[in-house]
């Protein structure tokens, strides 16, 4: 079954623009995308639009559908009713380039002050060795495939621009976290994810974990974890004093501060 | 002041502060509403100073009684006994700093109250924001601090409960046994499904490896970690609940219903 599908989208550049009305033929089982790509085809030639994988994979086609942050290949025409006007917007925390293209690069750079991981010595055959549990661990965190919705509806950097400089974002708190669990890292991250990266200005109300299309629990198993473990360096006094005397956590072994 | 935020420069220019249909403000117009009302109530009886004991009951609110306690209802002693106010008031600050600096909480109270932001994708009002990097919000940090003493305050609620299977007459099973019964799993789930208790058992390692016993736990602790906010709402309930029961029955309102 086809239908004419109600549309607003917005056209423009970093000079301005507007929501514009269209109405394209679309039909059932048919997802976001696929409407932005026949009224591409078939009435506005030059519309603007970045994806690659259309299967939720490539983290390349994310906008805002109806005010939310979404993939467009991943949002289902079917949820919506087919008399409602469906608008569909750019996000709106980084720089537009043109109609639903942002310059994303905040994130690229925020993802270069990020070290990396360093591993330790070896073991005597030359090989390096993990647990599977230890593994599984960080499983979750690599499922992600770097759309930035976090990034784009955290309202930290969404609604202040000014905050960009000093805060890292979600997604790079959980390779923070990923990191620090790691147990063959040898970079301490925990004064840094604090001070360069600004985890102290996430106050946990979890949009990051809303908008996942990984449905990773960033702020429950990334965010919360790193906020304690940085309480553990910054604001414990136990830790504290046990470092004082001289007893680290043997667990922190072979660690050393970033 | 230039605009910041979604309508700053270079950004999209769509102006709407948002476009969301659904609706986003009813879930943080719930939490204020109940929140609020329990906000009111608790302060209302926490200042009351009395019809907080009825034998065998004693209220989660003034538990442990140790200011100037209405005879039999100070298990632990007098140690405050010259306080002047309500002996809620000397125990209070436990729970409250427990509740305060949950990490569900500040999520619920930073979203409902000083809308940062109100709802996911929705500006908030706010110029400047700085998170929780200044005090006072930077003491949320201390959360696992009030969570070494809410553990403390659940023992001493189980031993509430304890007691109020006992009469001066022998055993004993009524309605206020049930209620407090279920207010004390509730606060036990809550307590244990804590984040920093998440933490504290195995969270905190790099080698789950080398620690079966803790990482067990931490499986354990993670899985009621999940409800932590579910816990969160059906515990405070429960504590209104138990106070408000044990109310009516000390000021004469209802008479207890007793099974055995
Ligand atoms: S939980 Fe923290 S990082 Fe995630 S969106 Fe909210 S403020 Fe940003
Ligand atoms: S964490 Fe989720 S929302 Fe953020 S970039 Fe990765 S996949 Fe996208
Ligand atoms: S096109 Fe690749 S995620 Fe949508
Ligand atoms: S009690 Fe909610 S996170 Fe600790």
């Amino acid at each position: 079954m086809t239908y004419q599908l109600k549309m607003r989208v917005w056209r423009g550049d970093d000079s301005g623009g507007s929501l514009q009305d269209f109405a394209v033929e679309v039909s059932e089982g048919e997802v976001v995308l696929d409407a932005i790509h026949r009224l591409q085809a078939t009435q506005a030639g030059d519309l603007a639009v970045r994806w690659n994988c259309k299967a939720g994979k490539c983290g390349s086609c994310s906008a805002e559908v109806n005010g939310k942050p979404r993939l467009m290949c991943m949002t289902r025409l079917s949820d919506f009713d087919p008399a409602e006007t469906i608008t569909v917007t750019p996000m709106r925390t980084f720089p537009v380039i043109r109609d639903l293209v942002t310059d994303v690069s905040f994130n690229y750079e925020k993802a270069r002050e990020l070290p990396g991981v360093e591993l330790g010595p070896r073991d005597a055959d030359g090989k390096r060795r993990m647990m599977q549990v230890d593994v599984e661990r960080g499983q979750e965190f690599r499922k992600c495939i770097e759309c930035f919705l976090c990034q784009n509806t955290c309202h930290v950097v969404r609604d202040h621009e000014e905050n960009k400089p000093a805060f890292a974002g979600p997604r790079f708190f959980l390779r923070y976290a990923e990191l620090d669990m790691h147990p063959l890292d040898t970079h301490d991250r925990r004064a840094l994810a604090q001070d360069a990266a600004g985890i102290g200005m996430c106050n946990i109300t979890k949009c990051c974990t809303e908008v996942c299309p990984e449905n990773i629990k960033i702020t429950d198993n990334a965010i919360i974890p790193m906020k304690e473990r940085v309480a553990d360096r910054k604001f414990d006094p136990l830790v504290w004093l046990g470092a004082k005397i001289g007893i680290r956590h043997k667990d922190d072994e072979g660690r050393t501060e970033m | 002041m230039a605009a910041t935020g979604v309508d700053a420069p270079g950004r999209a220019a769509i102006g709407a502060r948002t476009l969301r249909t659904d609706r986003w403000w009813l879930s943080p117009l719930t939490t204020f509403v109940v929140f609020s009302a329990f906000v009111v109530y608790a302060t209302w009886r926490a200042f009351a100073d009395k019809d907080y004991f009825v034998e065998p009951y004693l209220s989660p609110f003034y538990s442990p009684c140790l200011g100037d306690c209405v005879k039999g209802s100070a298990d632990f002693g007098t140690p405050f006994g010259g306080f002047p106010l309500s002996a809620a008031l000397i125990i209070l600050i436990f729970p409250l700093g427990f509740r305060m600096s949950c990490y569900y909480y500040r999520k619920a109270y930073y979203r409902a109250f000083w809308l940062s932001p109100p709802a996911c994708a929705v500006a908030e009002p706010h110029t400047k924001y700085t998170g929780e990097t200044r005090l006072p919000l930077i003491l949320n940090n201390l959360h696992r601090w009030f969570w070494y003493a809410a553990v403390v305050v659940a023992l001493i609620l189980t031993w509430d409960v304890l007691l109020s299977f006992q009469e001066a007459d022998g055993g004993h099973v009524g309605l206020g046994t049930l209620v407090l019964l279920t207010n004390v799993v509730l606060i036990w789930l809550y307590t244990l499904s804590c984040h920093s208790c998440r933490h504290a058992v195995g969270g905190r390692l790099r080698h789950f490896s080398k620690h079966p016993v803790r990482y067990r736990m931490w499986t354990w602790v993670s899985r009621l970690n999940t409800r932590h906010s579910l816990y969160a709402w059906l515990s405070l309930f429960s504590v209104a609940i138990a106070d408000l029961y044990i109310m009516l029955l000390a000021n004469g309102t209802i008479s207890e219903a007793r099974f055995f």
